[in-house]
């Protein structure tokens, strides 16, 4: 393990950029913290995020990662929100794909990790998306150690937080320690992370650093509120299909889609033919979709998820549920996203439990 | 052009105010190829030609409001293979539907020296009340893109892409801050259909809805997350339904829940 200073920090930045990444990473803008590309960490900021509920804070110290999470998330990049797969011109097809730019992740949560490695199954196993692949092939990630946790976090609850998996797919693992004065303790976990570790210098972190983490992991567990029952989860909620609390949702449920498109794993979209009116080439655009709009279950003349009840239904006992058969492991990795800017409130952790509940 | 008859497209205006159909004419440079896919025959925003149906495309801008208006438009359908509603007016009634939950003599005598002169329908109704419509493009005014897709579409024998999605779908996609769960901001998008590109939100403003409301919009369960938690009051309510839209069936029933009994002297004055 090394010791960085804040300067060193920004040796990586500067070093990755002179490379040809695009760095990314926080930055505040219109009153939240975004993904974004940079090229220096904004210094101080915090959030207070609650269901429903979220506020940038001014922190009195100097962190750089004294917030929990970016208000979108990573797979923007990897898998962008609008993106146009072919075009036809003259009845000719022309890739559009050019060779990616490639990228530097800094600041991956050890929840948003955990989702990006769900997504790399989705879209790079059998059948592979190339444009994914293509963007995810020489992505450098760079994961931080949750030194808090916001009150709307349950990453523990999923077993992917808030400490990194070291399993996982990332190149640098840091921990930001003494936010008042920031130091950072820095593993590398693969040869690449190695290479650049070395680069960037620093001195090897004095022989307590484990504790030092251990410790700051073990005060995060504290702060961690919300938790989600696990337990028996999928075949509970695929036995409570016709369970009277889908109805109480169904009242309160706006079918706006916002919790699918801030989650980290949801991962479906459309695609529409768009003709350009001045060239009159076609354009065959992907775009995000989510299990809450109508078009989603649409075949052939008829809408399968016609009320929001069904919706509802369909979204939880996916992620829930159906990926521990799909996938291996649930689709949800505890970031709390989807109760933050859920605009009217509603929590998948409190629901689940209410669908616990004989009915 | 080639001597093969190139589809015709003709607009058609009722109780409106023209924004929608100052859409086409503001699409200037697709316009001009537009015109070479299509056969705009009857335009009067933008020529005097004016020729008698059939019609392969209609786009009907504003909503009925006079006998008149009634016995043309299902002369219009009659004539058009394919009838689109363009905006708030033709699809939810417009501003002017206002009076559908009001009374119309009483507005007529306090604005007109000589009312008897008029003659107009109780209610301002959209172009769905009354004849068949193949597609709807919502909003005061309507998106120029979501118009040329649709006409291009059309030439091209495909179905239109309108997402019937709210507009949190496009507010999210653009990455925009959401000034509703960070500012308590009382935001119709997630009841409004998308359409627009979440235009709003980008400017740090709540939406007003004026893209109509979405398929299965869930007024009454936003209304009253706002009342219970951010403090919006029962004539804020009703003023955030009242307005393009007011037409909107939807939106009158949910309105009503809202409104206070009027004062006893409503009719006279
Ligand atoms: S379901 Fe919610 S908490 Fe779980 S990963 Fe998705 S957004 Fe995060
Ligand atoms: S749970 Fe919340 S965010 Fe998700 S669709 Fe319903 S109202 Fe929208
Ligand atoms: S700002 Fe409005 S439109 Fe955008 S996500 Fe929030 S509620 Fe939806
Ligand atoms: S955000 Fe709402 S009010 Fe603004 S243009 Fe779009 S639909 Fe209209």
């Amino acid at each position: 393990m090394y010791l960085w200073s804040t300067q060193q920090l920004q040796a990586l930045i500067d070093l990755l950029r002179a490379r040809d990444y695009d760095v990314i990473g926080p930055a505040v803008r219109d009153d939240s913290l975004h993904y974004e590309r940079i090229d220096s960490l904004p210094v101080g900021w915090g959030d207070r995020q609650d269901a429903g509920h979220y506020q940038l804070r001014e922190r009195a110290d100097q962190s750089r990662f004294g917030y929990n999470l970016g208000a979108a998330t990573w797979k923007q990049f990897l898998f962008p929100p609008r993106e146009t797969l072919f075009r036809v011109r003259d009845g000719d097809f022309v890739n559009c794909r050019e060779a990616p730019q490639k990228m530097a992740f800094l600041g991956v949560r050890p929840c948003e990790l955990a989702a990006i490695a769900l997504q790399d199954r989705v879209f790079t196993e059998d059948p592979v998306e190339p444009g994914y692949l293509a963007r995810r092939k020489d992505l450098l990630l760079i994961a931080v150690n949750c030194s808090q946790a916001a009150p709307t976090c349950f990453c523990a609850s999923t077993g992917d937080g808030p400490e990194v998996n070291a399993e996982l797919p990332t190149d640098l693992v840091l921990t930001e320690c003494e936010p008042a004065d920031p130091y950072y303790l820095v593993e590398a976990l693969t040869q690449r992370g190695q290479d650049l570790l070395e680069e960037v210098g620093g001195s090897q972190a004095p022989a307590s650093a484990r504790q030092t983490v251990d410790r700051l992991m073990d005060a995060t567990r504290e702060q961690l509120t919300r938790a989600l029952d696990t337990e028996e989860l999928p075949g509970l909620l695929l036995g409570a299909l016709d369970h009277p609390h889908w109805d109480d949702l169904a009242q309160r449920c706006l079918a706006c889609g916002n919790c699918t498109q801030v989650c980290p794993t949801c991962f479906c979209s459309t695609a529409e033919d768009h003709t350009d009116p001045i060239t009159v080439e076609v354009r065959h655009n992907r775009r995000w979709d989510s299990c809450f709009t109508q078009g989603h279950s649409y075949l052939t003349g008829s809408v399968v998820h016609r009320s929001v009840r069904s919706r509802y239904r369909q979204w939880l006992t996916h992620k829930l549920a159906s990926w521990v058969a799909q996938f291996g492991r649930s689709g949800c990795t505890g970031c709390g996203r989807c109760i933050t800017w859920c605009p009217v409130a509603i929590d998948l952790t409190v629901e689940t439990e209410a669908l616990r509940a004989a009915p | 052009m080639a001597s093969a008859r190139l589809p015709t497209l003709a607009v058609f205006k009722f109780a409106s105010c023209d924004g929608c159909q100052l859409s086409l004419l503001d699409c200037e440079e697709e316009l001009l190829s537009i015109a070479q896919r299509l056969d705009i025959v009857n335009f009067p925003e933008a020529s005097r030609r004016w020729e008698p149906g059939p019609y392969d495309i209609a786009l009907v801008e504003g909503s009925i409001t006079t006998i008149e208006d009634r016995q043309r438009i299902s002369v219009v359908r009659k004539q058009s293979r394919v009838l689109v509603a363009i905006g708030a007016c033709a699809t939810a009634g417009g501003i002017q539907a206002l009076r559908n939950s009001a009374n119309v003599d009483a507005y007529a005598r306090s604005v007109y020296p000589h009312p008897e002169y008029l003659s107009s329908l109780a209610s301002s109704s959209p172009i769905s009340a009354h004849v068949a419509v193949d597609y709807e493009l919502h909003g005061c005014p309507i998106d120029k893109h979501q118009l040329l897709a649709v006409l291009l579409a059309f030439v091209e024998g495909r179905r239109p892409p309108i997402a019937q999605e709210s507009v949190c779908m496009e507010c999210k996609a653009r990455g925009h801050s959401c000034v509703l769960v960070q500012g308590g901001e009382p935001c119709l998008g997630p009841i409004t259909q998308a359409g627009c590109g979440a235009l709003c939100p980008a400017y740090r403003r709540p939406c007003y809805g004026c893209f109509g409301v979405k398929e299965h919009a869930r007024v009454e369960a936003l209304m009253n997350h706002l009342q219970a938690h951010h403090g919006m009051g029962d004539d804020e309510v009703l003023r955030s339904l009242s307005t393009f839209n007011a037409g909107s069936e939807l939106l009158i029933r949910i309105a009503e829940r809202y409104r206070r009994p009027p004062p006893q002297d409503s009719e006279d004055s």
